[in-house]
């Protein structure tokens, strides 16, 4: 490693399969199609969101083992997150799993911090196949972190959507994969003093530019050399403000540039203000919609940028600003 | 680049709210909220021509909570909500709604911590604040009687 | 009096404290729970200034529905009762006045949680 970039020199930390289960409106949304499991109600019968949000995380791992018949003694470990107070989703999930676990939190920006360490994981040897899984859910995180559901008050045009559903990405330590992460950049917490917790679009909007940045120069690589760059979930106002900023510092982000949580919605259509957030959010767009498309040969170089805003409602309450994390991973397919 | 240079380029870019549109939503919403109020008054002023004005107020307002709270469990009120804006949030449906919602979404953490603790989440304040007000101006009406004498 | 002209003074009056709430919220980017307490403090200075009164006249439920009304309900209520009962009076006498919107307010949330469930946003 050398200046936040880790290289996976080895060649060999493929993408084996991928699984996702989206909520009811992701289904209505452009990438309906490409989603392995659409649910029709987004309760599933239990008692609470968050004993739903669970049962889809429980079934997304369920759903890659069957798939790939593989069983869980099969598994080295599972790298798993969600946003949901002590990540008590994806903890109540694994119980349901003879399969080591570690649990991971970088807010929305989790499921890159699963991908960077179960690359490390693969690639030093330590393991051979993993599993990266992350969920979130609109009823449970509106909950935590805004209203009431009942509540009738109005979001503001910045607010975001958080995405229902959860996705899996099934690593392995295999040179003959079609998909394969070569390296990635481990990104810092960025904080440019924004306090409006509706406007997490630009909190995060620092820090995925500082990681991009860091990534382009170690790499000396310029944003052409990818077919497409994806940020997490700045939304489709901060993305469009990452873009100028970023031009200010010699880089072009143009039609190879897009951002999960636009792509997931139809913005207007759906009213779901600047697009989609949430644990779920650049997971399922990857694994169901860009991973199929690096397997039909469409897209060849991917940078994966999933971006979080690290706030708690504690944090909020006293006062304190919105930090943001980014990580980039690059996935080539051969 | 600065953080204060930053924070103005996002204050800059980042959309605003479309006042109009919302306005003109929460003028017609807490309008005709007001106008049904007053409607269920004339209606009972009506049918109990002998009791105090008072008294068909409270009656009012008593209505207004109860509709408000069906509203709200059935799941119509955030939809209201999200059209009119403050039109339903500054009125006593609005408050009725902001106690009943926190206690519905609470109630799967048990009747005594969950619902009863949680009703009060969001409308506490309003409580606490106006209690502690009207106290306030008692005191002053105490001890300042010839301000307050009709 | 002219029935129609009533429910528009109503409507207007009713309409233009929601709108006002509307500005706070889109410039201040207050939450509700704020947007509430402002309201009712309001109505609790404007009955004790003695403004409420005439806006209530005109306005009649216009002015009573909106949180305004409660927060001058409990300040006429603590005002009525220093004047008659002195310090106890001036203690009570705004929850007294409020006390059918109060106790309406949490039987009603009561019983309707207990009947019913959150549901997702569409």
């Amino acid at each position: 490693m050398r200046n936040q970039t880790i290289y996976f020199k080895n060649n060999d930390v493929g993408i084996l399969e991928t699984a996702t289960i989206a909520g009811p409106k992701e289904g209505e949304g452009p990438l309906g199609r490409y989603f392995h499991n659409v649910l029709k109600d987004d309760l599933l019968k239990q008692k609470s969101y968050e004993k739903a949000e669970t049962k889809i995380h429980i079934s997304v791992i369920k759903n890659i083992l069957n798939k790939t018949k593989l069983t869980p003694r099969d598994i080295d470990c599972v790298f798993a997150g969600d946003i949901l107070d002590e990540m008590i989703v994806s903890s109540f999930a694994m119980r349901e799993f003879d399969i080591p676990f570690i649990g991971v939190y970088n807010a929305c920006a989790s499921f890159g911090e699963a991908l960077i360490n179960a690359s490390c994981m693969l690639d030093s040897g330590y393991m051979n196949r993993v599993i990266c899984s992350t969920s979130s859910h609109f009823s449970t995180a509106e909950r935590q972190y805004r209203f009431p559901l009942e509540l009738g008050n109005q979001r503001t045009p910045l607010s975001q959507w958080t995405v229902t559903g959860a996705g899996c990405t099934l690593l392995e330590k295999n040179k003959n994969l079609p998909v394969k992460i070569t390296c990635a950049t481990i990104g810092k917490v960025v904080d440019f003093g924004v306090r409006d917790v509706n406007d997490m679009g630009a909190a995060m909007t620092p820090a995925a530019m500082d990681t991009l940045i860091t990534h382009f120069e170690n790499t000396k690589r310029k944003p052409d050399y990818y077919d497409m760059i994806l940020t997490g979930d700045l939304g489709d106002a901060a993305s469009r403000l990452l873009k100028k900023l970023i031009k200010r510092q010699g880089y072009d982000l143009d039609e190879n540039y897009n951002d999960c949580g636009v792509l997931i919605y139809n913005r207007e259509a759906q009213q779901v203000g600047q697009g989609g957030s949430g644990t779920a959010c650049s997971n399922l767009v990857f694994n169901a919609y860009i991973y199929d498309k690096m397997l039909q040969g469409d897209l060849k170089r991917v940078l994966l940028v999933p971006t979080g805003a690290l706030i708690s409602k504690t944090s909020t309450l006293q006062g304190e600003t919105m930090p943001g994390i980014a990580h980039a991973i690059c996935l080539e397919a051969v | 680049m600065e953080n204060k240079e930053y924070l103005k380029t996002v204050r800059k870019e980042m959309p605003k709210s479309k006042h109009a549109l919302t306005m003109v939503r929460a003028f017609l919403t807490g309008g005709l909220i007001c106008v049904i109020g007053q409607a269920i008054f004339d209606t009972l002023k009506y049918f109990m021509p002998l009791v105090v004005e008072e008294m068909i107020h409270q009656y009012t307002i008593t209505i207004l909570i109860l509709i408000t709270g069906i509203l709200t469990g059935i799941g119509v009120y955030d939809k209201i909500g999200k059209f009119g804006g403050a039109g339903s949030i500054i009125s006593i449906t609005g408050f009725a709604n902001s106690v009943v919602a926190p206690a519905i979404e609470h109630k799967r953490e048990g009747y005594i911590l969950g619902l009863c603790a949680n009703m009060f989440t969001i409308a506490g304040p309003v409580i606490v604040l106006g209690i502690a007000a009207s106290v306030i101006v008692g005191i002053l009406a105490m001890i300042f009687p010839g301000l307050f004498l009709r | 009096m002219n029935i129609f002209l009533l429910y528009l003074q109503v409507f207007v009056v009713g309409g233009t404290f929601c709108l006002i709430g509307q500005i706070l919220i889109n410039t201040t980017k207050l939450t509700s729970a704020r947007i509430l307490v402002i309201f009712l403090l309001l109505g609790v200075v404007l009955e004790a200034a003695r403004l409420y009164q005439p806006i209530k006249e005109f306005g009649q439920a216009g002015a009573t529905v909106p949180i305004i009304g409660f927060g001058a309900n409990l300040a006429r209520g603590a005002i009525k009762g220093a004047l008659e009962r002195g310090f106890i009076g001036a203690m009570t006498g705004g929850v007294q006045s409020a006390a059918a919107g109060l106790a309406g307010v949490i039987a009603i949330g009561f019983a309707v949680a207990v009947f019913s469930k959150a549901r997702t946003k569409k």
